[in-house]
């Protein structure tokens, strides 16, 4: 049995190098391939401001800061505080995302000084009341996903490669997600359409505004969110993107979560 | 990085102002025990905020002021410096001189371990909010975790409501407890310093801390319930407190061992945080929570918690107002005793909140120290500006 299934293994490799890719190998290549072209960025810090609309066009703002450190041999390190709505600034979350299992977190909250290990189970929540998920806005892991690729297409002149994804985790909201990835502009995203666990498509996310920072990384000034099934919708504006911030390491403890609340 | 960068930000200054403005009415639907008690309570508070940072952030001060006014209540009327401190950060240092509010721990419905500020008895019932303490704070992150030194010369006693003040001990014949009557153990009495040691580390799912305090104990020592005469003693108190984080179980653990002249305590508290998150796809969490709490010292300890259990259930609603709401009980084990408790909130417009508090107590065993409080079930309504 054993030997039946190494040769199974040989055959397929021989198979992999020697014919056309399978559409889940071309897949995972487009997600590993848009993963390199944003590697080396070492570190960023942007300031967001998000609006959330109900159906009937009532608005409401929040404004926060995110601080991301690269890390390659693990998933990034991250930072967020919250500036408004006043009620909850100084709240600040502290990640360490992991490529395989779940990811650390923390809350500050600084009423009453406590750092509080959370739960990263509950990925599928909204973000602030927003149409975002939580894990719409976490580090992108090629690990996180399994891939099948679909078609190319041509947006505005440039190739699009279009590829299905696959949450591993089985806590996340979606059956899958479909990504478009513009191929002749590093691998960014142009658009990505969430299908909740029942296979219906729930929210679509297009990314506009792009600009190139240090001559390689594409950063969208606008994120917009669309749910299709209640109407609402959510706008994320980031602004003043720094890179090679000159942050550390030690920037992203515990202790430097309860200082970036101030 | 480049010179030019680094000068930039070293020459960076960041400012912020804030300030919050809060009116609330409390209502006790009962009279109480004691002369002079009110049933309806109108407050009122300010707390102000500044916060300046310099040489990059390596820099920094932070002032937070505090004033409640109470309608009735002389002693809950009150001042108090929440923050006044500098903090120099270098890599993964941190010094902190000055007045400073600092939290550990892990349970939810009590706080043994937490005892570097004195609690705000007056501003809360549950024991959250603290009076600032001043203090000499080190910080150390390293690979192995992070090391606290605190040293803190000066001790702060605990305010107790005034006479016409509810949820308070008090006697037949109008005595009314006072800690600026307490003695103390030590002959520098307020001016013996305390110390304080915290090594607090994560390994994958569990988040744990050991801490030791050797100083004045924030917790008065009551040797006679019926006269009220206390002291403040001289204490060593070790600390565990641990959390494992397993998917949405969060197990929690705090014990504290504490040593003085008059009493050796073992105190524990465990239990469990249980969230099902974005119940059905509307977004909403709940939360299920359970805690064991146990206290060697029986009817000598100003709490009632000798034997007894938490329950709990949170709601987040995660909707763009963030209302939450916090439903529990804790219930004696051994005697009759029951608490209840409603916490309620939400943000209105974009810069108010409003939330309701209630708490309930029911079936008072006599024996209890929560006997005096039997009749002071309340509710109230509170609403923050936040500027």
């Amino acid at each position: 049995m054993k030997v039946l299934t190494i040769t199974f293994v040989l055959l397929s490799a021989v198979v992999t190098f020697g014919a056309a890719q399978t559409p889940e190998e071309k897949g995972l290549n487009v997600a590993v391939k848009a993963t390199k072209a944003d590697e080396g960025f070492v570190s960023s810090v942007v300031d967001l401001k998000m609006i959330l609309r109900n159906r009937q066009g009532q608005e409401s703002e929040r404004f926060l800061q995110n601080k991301t450190y690269e890390l390659t041999e693990d998933g990034d390190k991250s930072m967020v505080v919250f500036n408004s709505p006043k009620d909850v600034k100084g709240t600040a979350t502290l990640t360490y995302t992991h490529k395989i299992g779940s990811d650390d977190q923390w809350l500050y909250l600084p009423s009453i000084k406590r750092v509080k290990r959370i739960s990263s189970s509950n990925k599928s929540g909204p973000f602030m009341g927003s149409e975002f998920a939580y894990e719409d806005l976490s580090s992108d892991e090629v690990e996180k996903y399994k891939y099948k690729y679909l078609q190319e297409i041509s947006l505005n002149g440039d190739k699009v490669d279009i590829v299905e994804q696959y949450p591993v985790d089985p806590k996340s909201g979606y059956k899958k997600r479909i990504a478009h990835y513009n191929k002749d502009k590093g691998y960014r995203l142009e658009k990505v359409e969430f299908f909740d666990r029942k296979g219906e498509k729930l929210k679509t996310l297009t990314y506009s505004g792009y600009k190139q920072y240090l001559d390689k990384h594409w950063r969208a000034d606008k994120f917009f969110m669309v749910n299709h099934q209640t109407g609402k919708e959510t706008e994320l504006f980031f602004n003043n993107y720094t890179f090679k911030t000159g942050l550390s390491e030690d920037d992203f403890n515990q202790n430097s979560l309860i200082r970036a609340s101030r | 990085m480049s010179s030019s960068l680094a000068q930039q930000k070293a020459d960076k200054v960041y400012r912020d102002f804030g300030l919050e403005l809060e009116i609330s009415n409390r209502t006790f639907f009962n009279d109480g025990i004691y002369s002079g008690q009110k049933n309806n309570y109108l407050s009122a508070s300010i707390q102000p905020e500044y916060y300046l940072e310099w040489s990059g952030g390596e820099q920094s001060f932070k002032a937070v002021g505090f004033f409640r006014w109470d309608q009735h209540d002389n002693r809950r009327t009150h001042f108090d410096v929440r923050e006044l401190y500098w903090q120099r950060v270098k890599g993964a240092t941190e010094v902190s001189v000055g007045v400073k509010k600092v939290f550990w721990g892990k349970t939810e419905s009590v706080h043994l371990v937490d005892i570097i500020n004195q609690t705000d008895a007056v501003e809360s019932f549950d024991g959250e909010q603290k009076l600032g303490e001043f203090m000499v704070h080190f910080s150390q992150f390293t690979k192995i975790g992070t090391f606290d030194v605190f040293v803190m010369p000066y001790f702060r006693k605990r305010v107790f409501p005034g006479r016409e003040g509810r949820l308070r001990p008090g006697s037949e014949d109008g005595l009314v407890i006072d800690s600026r009557d307490f003695s103390f153990e030590s002959n520098a009495e307020e001016w013996r310093p305390s110390l304080a040691f915290r090594w607090s580390h994560y390994v994958g799912v569990l988040d744990f801390g050991l801490s030791y305090f050797n100083g004045v104990g924030r917790e008065p020592v009551i040797n006679d319930l019926s006269t009220f005469n206390a002291l403040y003693g001289t204490i060593q108190q070790a600390g565990l407190d641990a959390q494992l984080t397993t998917g949405a179980a969060l197990w929690k653990v705090e014990a504290i061992y504490r040593q003085n002249e008059f009493q050796d305590i073992l105190a524990l508290a465990a239990g469990i945080e249980y969230t099902f998150g974005n119940v059905k796809n509307t977004g909403i969490d709940i939360g299920l929570l359970a805690e064991y709490l146990y206290d060697d010292r029986d009817n000598i300890a100003l709490s009632g918690l000798q034997s007894d259990v938490f329950t709990g259930v949170r709601l987040a609603f995660n909707d763009t107002q963030d209302t939450q709401l916090l439903l529990g009980g804790i219930f004696d084990v051994e005697r009759t005793t029951q608490l209840y408790f409603i916490e309620a909130e939400r943000r209105i417009g974009s810069s108010f909140s409003g939330a309701v508090e209630a708490r309930f107590f029911e079936n008072v065993d006599p024996s209890e120290f929560t006997y005096v409080l039997r009749q002071d079930s309340f509710l109230q309504f509170s609403l923050t500006k936040y500027f």
